[in-house]
């Protein structure tokens, strides 16, 4: 009963895409046709979750640059991914702005040139021997976390006829309990592929894209290194029951 | 700054960031071996218990049934359960016998099952005293899937306490609350469970709010 005493703001599910977009094809077979059933009395089945403080991370867990290489030998430019190198970092914080400290988040994406290591990623566009892209780290305790990548390439796939994803990256956040996890993509800010694409289009509403959108940030850029994009994650805003329920 | 009382107290808060899907490359990200990279030296995965762990040693595995019928091969699932005592145990340490945390995937070919080696939950005591009777709670992801879907396992062999379970009972349909039983099954001699999700349509599991 230890957590029993708190619980999560209301997740708003017209912010979130509903299961059914027929815009996005796939979803028309795979979406719920029954309502979800509310659970009013969220109990500590909900109200906790797992901690990653524990589990074992690689020094390079956050560095696609240098997680993959084909040789770790090579030294310089033979060993590293091609395309544009970027900082992704950002801030893990809930509804009410509290940092949300030693929270597991993980992130994938395509290369530079849209194709993912994947065994069913058939794209012609080529892999690249020193790009895995997975990249997983825990925020620090101002809910910091910070990853070096490559920029990912758009890639077309067979929704529309024409249809191409913008440029993004996966990015799930587990957050304090199960009530809060969360898995959603980052897109690039001014990508003209943006409002076209139909995964993106499964939301109402243009301020929940903009929720989703990477920002430019010269600021944290690394001058003649990378670009930096600043991405903050937010997750749902933890309440305190103060009074009895009676 | 903003000036205190000068807002209705919603707009004080927040948006959550919105939730796209997971795709059909998540396994990239959330389970390397599946999308064929070698994994790294600890993840996060299917077996949350080893054999010296406290309590009655599982094994729980499933489909996950698109609304034709047909197979979801690229679903990811997320379990969390109680330990045997009916107890959460946030601390995931890959060291430890047990962990309250795992994920699965369906597979690409063959039966496309999912699967957990885990035990069996206890019962989980809620804040106001009722008892829930021993479950997994699941989430799913998937291409198709824009939120993920958020479920519960129960166990056929629980009759007593599903009965009273109050989760259980605030599905309006009692027919509905069957998609909710994973059936026992013994297989060369160890307990296993199935339960099968269906996504949409005639027998559609039941999906939470929460």
């Amino acid at each position: 009963m230890q957590h029993d005493n708190k619980r999560y703001v209301e997740r708003d599910r017209d912010w979130h895409p509903a299961a059914y977009t027929p815009g996005y094809k796939t979803s028309v077979a795979r979406s719920p046709s029954q309502a979800l059933v509310s659970l009013q009395a969220p109990s500590v089945s909900e109200l906790t979750g797992p901690d990653f403080r524990r589990l074992r991370m690689g020094p390079h867990d956050n560095d696609l640059l240098l997680n993959y290489r084909e040789d770790p030998a090579l030294a310089g430019a033979a060993g590293l991914p091609v395309g544009e190198r970027i900082i992704m970092f950002g801030r893990v914080i809930d509804q009410f702005g509290k940092p949300v400290p030693h929270t597991l988040v993980e992130m994938w994406q395509a290369n530079a040139g849209g194709r993912y290591r994947h065994k069913k990623d058939a794209y012609l566009a080529p892999l690249d021997p020193n790009f895995g892209g997975v990249g997983r780290c825990l925020t620090d305790d101002q809910g910091w976390y910070r990853f070096r990548t490559i920029k990912p390439g758009p890639y077309p796939w067979g929704n529309g006829i024409n249809t191409w994803r913008p440029a993004h990256i996966h990015v799930s956040v587990m957050g304090p309990a199960i009530s809060t996890r969360l898995v959603t993509q980052m897109y690039f800010e001014g990508d003209p592929l943006i409002p076209i694409c139909p995964i993106v289009q499964t939301l109402n509403d243009q301020e929940a894209v903009e929720t989703m959108i990477g920002r430019l940030d010269m600021a944290r850029s690394r001058p003649m290194d990378c670009l930096a994009y600043r991405f903050d994650l937010v997750v749902r805003g933890e309440l305190q029951t103060y009074f009895e329920n009676q | 700054m903003q000036q205190p009382n000068s807002r209705p107290c919603s707009e004080l808060m927040l948006r959550e960031t919105a939730s796209q899907t997971a795709g059909p490359y998540v396994h990239i990200g959330l389970a390397l071996h599946v999308a064929g990279l070698p994994e790294r030296d600890e993840e996060i995965w299917s077996q949350m218990a080893r054999p010296e762990a406290e309590g009655e040693p599982i094994e729980v595995v499933g489909t996950v049934i698109d609304g034709n019928g047909d197979l979801v091969r690229d679903a990811l699932l997320e379990a969390w359960q109680a330990d045997a005592q009916g107890q959460y145990r946030p601390e995931f340490d890959l060291h430890k016998p047990f962990n309250g945390f795992g994920r699965t995937a369906t597979t690409a070919e063959g039966g496309s099952e999912w699967s957990l080696t885990t035990i069996k939950p206890g019962a989980v005591t809620r804040g106001d005293g009722k008892v829930m009777a021993p479950h997994i709670n699941l989430a799913v992801f998937a291409r198709g899937i824009n939120i993920h879907l958020q479920t519960r396992l129960y166990f056929e062999d629980e009759a007593e306490t599903n009965a009273a379970c109050p989760v259980l009972n605030a599905i309006e349909s009692p027919a509905r609350r069957q998609t909710l039983i994973a059936k026992r099954e013994e297989v060369d001699g160890k307990v296993r469970y199935r339960f099968d999700i269906r996504l949409q349509g005639e027998g559609e599991t039941v999906f939470f709010d929460f």
